[in-house]
């Protein structure tokens, strides 16, 4: 692989927890790739299933979802929902043979700065690792 | 069982517990009957029971005619196993309250998919359809076949092991009990073991046929938004044109929002004028719904639906880190 490909990895990450998690990287002036572009949301349940296709098949080459950890959401039991749900999603992934491998979900707190930039590179390596998102070359877009 | 049918269906009018039934009547084509709404018990002899009953008429509660659960008006409704199990699920979604419905129970062996049997007379126009037992006698000009009704059964009955009510107020007959012994997911099975590109394949072959009219979102009775998000303009979620992108979005977010509380009635695969298997990707949701969570859709009056449900030391094996 082309040593300056730098995928695009669209992560959502919620206000209390996962988005201080990586402002918290930052502040600590950990490195973390380029290619994570980060949506603030409220909570991770607030992100429907529908971001998570669109992204994907409109060409993120991953999609990275962030949360507190179960039982610390802000909302008590937001991160409840979203893991069946996101249990839900790869399942669906799996069946119609996308690659699953390219959606992640990880709980990560406000003080995880360190976690945060872990989970940033890991996740970037395996997306490079795998290439570009092949649903581009398929049909989509 | 007919006359029993119709006698349930105006004893329950005459005694004024219910003001309407809704049910099953023969259509003007020999292999669709349509729901009728029966208001008065002279009209109770419009009602039929057979292989040919394929609407699942819960969806009356949950779409255009809202309307009755808020009038709050007393309804008598026939269901088969899986139209009860629909039931069920609305009532768990508080649609309806199970007091303001008199569920009656028929005895179903099944319903037929109407390709099946176009297949079988080989283009050749069917003009009489009559089932005795487990056979069926299909009759047309010039010609009269006598088929196992097993060859002409939708996809959803062979693989289906609650075909009787199991929540009702009456049922017309015996019920049967539930019978878990053989496996109702074989077929996925067969399908989880291709490879992630023949899966593709086999979905977008499928997908791709889809002219987007919706027939299968309008005839579930899971799927009941004021605004469904594929008619939502601001934001728009999916494009509106039948390419593959946006029919694959639909498909894969209509799988998604009836994921725990699909029925596996196949209604949805009757309905497509496209003949696309939906029930593939509704049935592995299903499957994967029933091993993680351990929840049978509409089984349970006292059960949340799966995804509005979550046990706090629940499996998470694919959360990495
Ligand atoms: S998705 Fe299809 S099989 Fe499932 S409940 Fe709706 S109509 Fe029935
Ligand atoms: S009924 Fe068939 S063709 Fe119509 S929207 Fe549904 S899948 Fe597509
Ligand atoms: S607020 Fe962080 S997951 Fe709900």
């Amino acid at each position: 692989m082309d040593k300056k490909y730098v995928p695009r990895i669209t992560s959502f990450l919620c206000k209390w927890c996962s988005y201080t998690g990586a402002d918290l990287a930052g502040t600590s002036r950990l490195q973390y790739p380029t290619a994570i572009i980060p949506i603030k949301v409220m909570c991770s349940s607030r992100v429907d299933p529908v971001f998570i296709l669109r992204a994907f098949l409109k060409g993120s080459d991953g999609v990275l979802l962030g949360g507190c950890h179960p039982g610390d959401c802000h909302y008590e039991t937001g991160n409840y929902h979203t893991r069946r749900r996101f249990a839900i999603v790869k399942t669906v992934f799996e069946s119609l043979g996308l690659e699953a491998e390219r959606i992640r979900l990880s709980w990560i707190s406000a003080s995880e700065g360190p976690k945060f930039a872990r989970v940033a590179n890991e996740f970037t390596e395996t997306i490079i690792a795998m290439g570009e998102n092949p649903v581009k070359k398929k049909i989509f877009l | 069982m007919v006359n029993e049918l119709r006698e349930a269906a105006g004893k329950l009018l005459d005694d004024g517990k219910v003001d309407l039934v809704i049910g099953w009547a023969k259509g003007s084509l020999p292999l669709a009957s349509t729901p009728v709404f029966i208001s008065s018990s002279d009209e109770a002899d419009q009602l039929v029971f057979d292989s040919t009953c394929g609407n699942n008429l819960t969806v009356y509660f949950t779409k255009d005619n809202k309307k009755i659960s808020r009038d709050r008006k007393k309804v008598g409704i026939f269901v088969k196993g899986c139209d009860s199990r629909s039931l069920v699920l609305n009532i768990t979604e508080k649609q309806l309250k199970r007091e303001d419905v008199t569920i009656i129970g028929v005895p179903c062996s099944g319903v037929i998919d109407t390709r099946k049997v176009r297949r079988k007379a080989e283009g050749r126009e069917v003009l009489e359809y009559s089932q005795d037992g487990d056979t069926v006698t299909i009759k047309g000009k010039e010609f009269e076949l006598s088929v196992p009704l097993e060859e002409l059964l939708s996809n959803a009955c062979l693989s289906c092991l609650r075909k009787d009510a199991e929540e009702y107020d009456l049922f017309i007959g015996e019920p049967r009990k539930f019978s878990g012994e053989s496996d109702p997911y074989s077929d996925i099975e067969e399908y989880e073991n291709l490879s992630a590109d023949e899966r593709w394949e086999r979905m977008n072959e499928e997908y791709s046929k889809c002219i987007r009219c919706y027939a299968c979102r309008n005839v579930c009775p899971s799927c009941y938004c004021n605004v469904c998000f594929v008619d939502q303009n601001d934001p728009q979620w999916i494009g509106k044109t039948p390419e593959i992108t946006d029919t694959m979005i639909f498909h894969i977010i209509r799988n998604l929002h009836i994921a725990g509380r699909c029925v596996e009635c196949g209604a949805c695969e009757r309905a497509c004028p496209m003949d696309i298997r939906l029930l593939y990707l509704n049935r592995k949701v299903a499957k994967e719904v029933r091993e993680r969570f351990g929840s049978d859709t509409g089984t349970d009056l006292d059960q949340k639906p799966a995804m509005a449900d979550f046990r706090e030391d629940e499996n998470q094996d694919f959360i990495m880190g």
